[in-house]
């Protein structure tokens, strides 16, 4: 064996070893988690209408897009007879198509799927392409549930623009009574062999057959611990920091007196809002801390929330970064979603050291995270379904509180200036991002610091 | 509930000591706010007391005080000789009267652990076969303020039974002067006994309670009504758990270039003894003829030139690097010691707990590997190519290891842990691969001392260039 197989080079932009002779037996991952997805797995949604199919789909896709599995959502509109098989079969060569030549991961297959035919012809199709299926089967029987769905997401649909409220609603029980009479649940005997979990009335009980694997396992996961009680999430940043205003870098200083005041008018704010069983959560940092300690209530710390760690770049300004390492410079500038600092961390491995947070906070109901610029663009990335490439990118600025709240498939914002006023650290992605830039090119988007 | 630290400028190095207080699972003590009584039901030969163990072994490593109590060792405390299975009869007034004497007595004892000693969950493992005993336990939860999570575990795969009975049973205290026929006839006239009034969890009469009924060894679950963070982590990890033989082989990379400096971290190369290791590591695994065996490394490069050697596919995980020593990264024990005396002292007297300024604890680490954990669960056979700090983590959850003992297990270079469970635990076989390489194992020295001389801080220190 020759020696060169233990020469190694690290890639310059995701500082990840790999050999200097290409190796065919290797495999090269680029994110800071194994994908485990072998096969291209089919997540295939079954239900009658209004049991929350699509709300599950969206949310499920949105959690796996966040977490680097490459999923698009593929929603049928519930049409009958004949117009359903051919849609079901563009919609199934659409997931073939995907699958193949833009290397997703996991297609969600959402339609009401309610007859073992059409299930049927669901995995016939996959066996034949070595595609995996896990269907994901809504079970609810509850009538006041089926009633704020409808009135919740229905009601707004196209369907039914130009009706009054009330026809509209009896209109749609009818519907679901239709779909009743074919309806042919998921099977605990004859379905034994598939895989699928069967969520009933909402979560409060779950049957789950034959996980086959780790993204299976996930999947599980995480739809056991989503809920759809009312509640918001509040995301706000420390108050402006002494190193915030120099225009430093990460580093662990404390606020300034505009950041004490934010966080003064920060308590103010959760007062007046008057809510609910508040929970407050910050990182390990004292400028998260010294923010939290104003609000005079209990708050609980998570190292997960800590902010990016910028390496050899801690507490430098961009343009000491420029100055010593241009080339560092311009490769985040390339890909700032995937550019690790040298001994530091990218925005890629931010995401998987906050999904044990974007967990805890679907179990929760209310909470007010206090944390970081980067960690912020981070959840709401998650929340709001931006892509990697809009995310580190995303306007976070200080003092201001984003109030996130759930409604019909997304997520309302509302954006609450405090008043306080703060340095801006928002850098946008200047023109020209070329390692061989001139300093003014690569210093053009800086914000102002003292 | 959980009050925030102070910062104090002078002291911001004590203050990082003061904050790693809170528990690996993120934040603190809240989570769990009543304790959580966790109660096995199922026939005799399904798993129960290997799944107690098992989830009782877990949550303690992710940090949450934890412990089981097994009714049929308070029987054998009780009756001292077992006779055969005519105690378990169910017409047998004296057998009945001193198992349930027995269960109350355990029950007793889950009080003095959720209340009295710190403990966050029980795990109260018996057959707990009828609605009637699973009500007295229900209401002996509410009147102590514990919250219940069941946990039955449903098999009729006799094949599966059969290896149970081998496995666990032939070896129990009870069995110990009978040959293997007459034991396990004896057993299954045992769990004869407790056929005829068990009364499985009920979808229906039972559906207020919390729990999970594990069908087949894993193959389908019934989850019902989790209540909190800490039974959702639950329901996860016995959901990704299996019985399928395998074996998990840890190792380090090979000797680097840091390590026979003695400076710790970094992102060094192999030494040319480190690149024999490799090579032998790779005959090694080829001889061990492993039926798809998984390998896995960290992003150091260090741990990837050694899986290079072996010239199989590899996945690289990000959570494998080894512990940041933050502002000591690349030192060597003697200049830790010259520039941050007290911080090299304070991490004798807490080496689990203790944090480096400005990087992680044991601690943080433990909660950073907790998804390997778990897929390492979920894997069959696996080869992972690690560091000093994260193998010791990772050998902890496999053998039990307490935080006080975990930051101080021997994990030498050039060394294989082949770790294959057997019965309730795990059988570990060290494999030394003959290439010699730099000690780099510091024990903790007598004198902890804040105020310690240079020489009592240094005496542990192995040698090195």
């Amino acid at each position: 064996m020759s020696s060169e197989q233990n020469e190694l080079t690290q890639t310059p932009l995701l500082k990840i070893w790999v050999p200097w002779v290409h190796s065919t037996l290797s495999r090269r991952r680029g994110s800071s988690v194994p994908q485990f997805t072998n096969s291209p797995t089919v997540i295939v949604m079954v239900g009658l209408p209004a049991r929350g199919k699509t709300y599950i789909s969206k949310k499920l896709a949105r959690y796996l897009n966040w977490i680097g599995v490459n999923t698009p959502n593929m929603t049928l509109f519930p049409l009958i007879g004949v117009l359903f098989r051919n849609c079901a079969s563009n919609a199934l060569t659409d997931i073939g198509a995907y699958f193949t030549k833009e290397q997703g991961q996991v297609a969600v297959f959402d339609a009401t799927n309610t007859t073992r035919e059409r299930r049927g012809l669901i995995l016939s199709f996959a066996k034949e392409k070595g595609y995996k299926v896990f269907f994901v089967e809504s079970v609810c029987d509850d009538p006041d549930i089926i009633e704020q769905n409808i009135m919740q997401v229905k009601l707004s649909s196209p369907d039914y623009e130009n009706c009054d409220k009330e026809e509209a609603l009896e209109d749609f029980l009818k519907r679901i009574e239709c779909y009743k009479m074919t309806y042919v649940p998921l099977d605990e005997e004859k379905d034994r062999h598939l895989s699928y979990i069967k969520i009933f009335n909402v979560g409060s009980r779950y049957l789950v057959n034959r996980v086959q694997d780790h993204i299976q396992s996930r999947i599980v996961y995480y739809l056991m611990n989503i809920h759809v009680t009312p509640r918001s999430i509040y995301l706000s940043r420390h108050g402006e920091s002494d190193l915030n205003l120099l225009g430093r870098i990460g580093g662990d200083s404390g606020l300034s007196t505009r950041g004490q005041m934010y966080a003064s008018a920060l308590a103010a704010f959760v007062q007046s809002q008057s809510i609910r069983d508040l929970k407050v959560w910050t990182s390990h940092m004292k400028r998260t801390i010294q923010t939290a300690e104003a609000l005079g209530v209990p708050y609980e710390q998570w190292k997960a929330l800590n902010e990016i760690d910028a390496g050899m770049c801690e507490e430098m300004t961009y343009e000491e970064i420029q100055g010593h390492h241009p080339e560092e410079f311009a490769l985040r500038d390339q890909d700032k979603y995937r550019y690790r600092y040298p001994k530091g961390e990218s925005y890629e491995d931010m995401v998987h050291r906050l999904e044990p947070v974007i967990m805890e906070l679907e179990r929760q109901e209310n909470v007010l995270v206090i944390c970081h610029q980067a960690v912020m663009r981070c959840l709401l990335a998650y929340f709001l379904d931006k892509s990697a490439d809009e995310l580190p990118y995303l306007r976070c600025p200080l003092h201001t509180v984003l109030k996130l709240t759930p409604v019909a498939y997304g997520c309302k914002v509302e954006s609450i200036f405090l008043n306080v006023q703060a340095v801006n650290t928002h850098r946008e992605k200047p023109p020209n991002v070329d390692i061989n830039r001139k300093t003014e090119d690569a210093l053009q988007t800086v914000p102002e610091h003292v | 509930f959980y009050i925030g630290v102070f910062f104090l400028p002078h002291l911001c190095f004590t203050v990082s000591l003061y904050l790693t207080l809170s528990l690996s699972l993120g934040p603190a003590v809240c989570m769990t706010n009543c304790p959580t009584l966790i109660v096995m039901v199922g026939l005799p030969a399904r798993g129960k007391t290997y799944i107690s163990k098992k989830l009782t072994r877990y949550l303690n490593w992710i940090g949450v005080p934890t412990k089981e109590f097994n009714v049929g060792q308070y029987r054998r405390e009780c009756l001292k000789i077992y006779k055969n299975f005519e105690f378990f009869r169910p017409d047998n007034e004296e057998g009945l009267k001193i198992r349930r004497q027995c269960a109350l007595s355990a029950l007793n004892d889950v009080r003095q652990y959720l209340c009295m000693e710190g403990g966050q969950v029980a795990v109260f493992d018996a057959t707990n076969t009828t609605r009637e005993r699973r009500d007295t336990i229900t209401r002996f939860a509410e009147q102590n303020g514990f919250k219940v999570f069941f946990v039955e575990s449903v098999c009729e795969d006799p094949d599966v039974i059969a290896e149970n009975i081998v496995q666990v049973k032939l070896g129990s205290p009870d069995y110990i002067d009978c040959n293997t026929e007459e034991a396990v006839a004896d057993f299954m006239k045992r769990i004869k006994c407790y056929e005829n009034s068990y009364q499985p969890l009920d979808e229906g009469l039972d559906r207020e309670l919390s729990y999970i009924k594990i069908m087949d060894v894993g193959r389908r679950y019934l989850v019902n009504r989790v209540l909190d963070h800490i039974q959702s982590r639950i329901v996860y990890y016995l959901m990704n758990i299996h019985i399928t033989p395998r074996s998990i082989y840890l190792c380090r990379h090979g000797e680097s270039d840091l390590n026979v400096r003695g400076r710790i971290g970094g992102d060094s190369g192999l030494t040319s003894r480190g690149k024999e290791y490799a090579k032998s590591l790779g005959h090694f695994i080829q001889e061990q003829n492993i039926k798809d065996l998984k390998v896995w490394t960290s992003q150091m490069k260090r741990t990837i030139q050694t899986a290079e050697a072996l010239a199989v596919p590899y996945e690289q995980w990000k959570a494998l690097n080894e512990i940041d020593a933050g502002v000591c990264e690349e030192m060597m024990y003697e200049e830790i010691q010259e520039h941050f005396p007290l911080e090299f002292a304070l991490r004798d007297q807490d080496k689990y707990r203790y944090r480096y300024p400005k990087g992680e604890s044991y601690e943080d680490l433990v909660q950073r590997l907790e998804p390997v954990i778990m897929e390492l669960e979920r894997q069959e056979n696996v080869l992972v190519i690690c560091h000093q700090a994260v193998m010791r983590c990772l050998l902890a959850y496999f053998l039990d290891k307490s935080a006080e003992e975990l930051p101080y297990l021997k994990c030498p270079l050039h060394t294989v842990l082949k770790l294959t469970p057997v019965a309730y635990g795990c059988k570990v076989e060290s494999i030394f691969l003959n290439v010699e390489a730099v000690n780099t194992h510091r024990d903790k020295p007598e004198n902890v001392d804040i105020s310690r001389p240079t020489e009592e801080a240094l005496l542990t220190v192995p040698a090195h260039q």
